[in-house]
């Protein structure tokens, strides 16, 4: 934040130079945001587009009570709802609540009979650097809209859980049931993926 | 919550894990759950790959912004300010 408020301050200003700053700090976080909401690239490029002319009308009503980042968040949230109605998408909210683990790895009693398989020690190395990681893309990018605009802007982004819950207009309960499930899905898959090698 | 009194099970305590790392357990229900595992290598194992798996996942990039986009979005930019 500590930057971001004296490029603020330029913006306001009518600073081109740190409108390019920006750009080069915040556009592609933004198309990948606004990609959850559209069903192509092109369109989400689009939508971060109109995102950053709202970003240029309201930077003087931004008064800083979020985090800039946050701020951009829910400027492209906006934009991609908008646009997500005009491609006609589907946007269920996909809120059910049940185990995440399947029933089958427990026994009578709660306990594991089928329990995670111990991943090596050098296991997050492994994934980082090999295919695992390409698998783990594609398990985030075919999570359900809501799961995965959760996932993203807490644990890919790193926004603090409140401001999540602002930007997606949802309640801490609801964030924490979205990540639950989405996390689970993706930690389940790296258990298949690692299990085989 | 909806555990009972007594000590929670692996199924009830993988059920618990993201509250725990999101920190909305209560004070009682945190302490169920880390007596849990304390007790319970399994359920320490699947933990353990959950803060790695968000660990991993923290460290995907977007895509790399295009110099076409960066063009375009600074004529943009002049003819916004032109407006």
């Amino acid at each position: 934040m500590g930057d971001d408020g004296e490029l603020v301050d330029r913006l306001r200003a009518g600073d081109e130079a740190a409108f390019v700053v920006l750009v080069d700090k915040y556009h592609a976080p933004m198309v990948r945001f606004a990609a959850t909401f559209v069903p192509s690239r092109a369109v989400a490029e689009e939508v971060a587009q109109e995102a950053w002319l709202g970003v240029v009308r309201g930077i003087a009503k931004f008064e800083g009570r979020s985090s800039l980042r946050t701020w951009l968040f829910s400027i492209v949230a906006n934009c991609g709802r908008r646009a997500g109605t005009r491609e006609h998408r589907e946007t269920p909210v996909d809120i059910r609540d049940g185990p995440v683990v399947p029933e089958e790895r427990f026994g009578r009693h709660g306990e594991w009979t089928s329990p995670p398989v111990p991943w090596a020690d050098d296991a997050v190395e492994r994934i980082a650097a090999g295919q695992v990681l390409g698998r783990l893309k594609e398990c985030f990018a075919a999570l359900p809209e809501a799961q995965r605009q959760a996932v993203l802007l807490r644990d890919l982004e790193g926004l603090p859980s409140a401001e999540v819950c602002g930007v997606l207009g949802i309640t801490e309960g609801n964030l924490r049931v979205l990540l639950h499930r989405g996390r689970a899905r993706i930690r389940n898959m790296a258990e298949v993926e690692l299990g085989r090698s | 919550m909806w555990i009972r009194r007594r000590a929670i099970v692996c199924r009830q305590a993988v059920e618990l894990v993201t509250a725990y790392l999101e920190d909305a357990l209560s004070t009682r229900d945190r302490i169920r759950f880390e007596s849990h595992l304390a007790a319970c290598p399994h359920c320490s194992e699947y933990l353990d790959q959950m803060r790695q798996t968000l660990s991993i996942i923290g460290r995907i990039e977007p895509e790399a912004l295009e110099p076409e986009a960066r063009t375009e979005l600074v004529a943009l930019y002049r003819r916004w300010q032109e407006d």
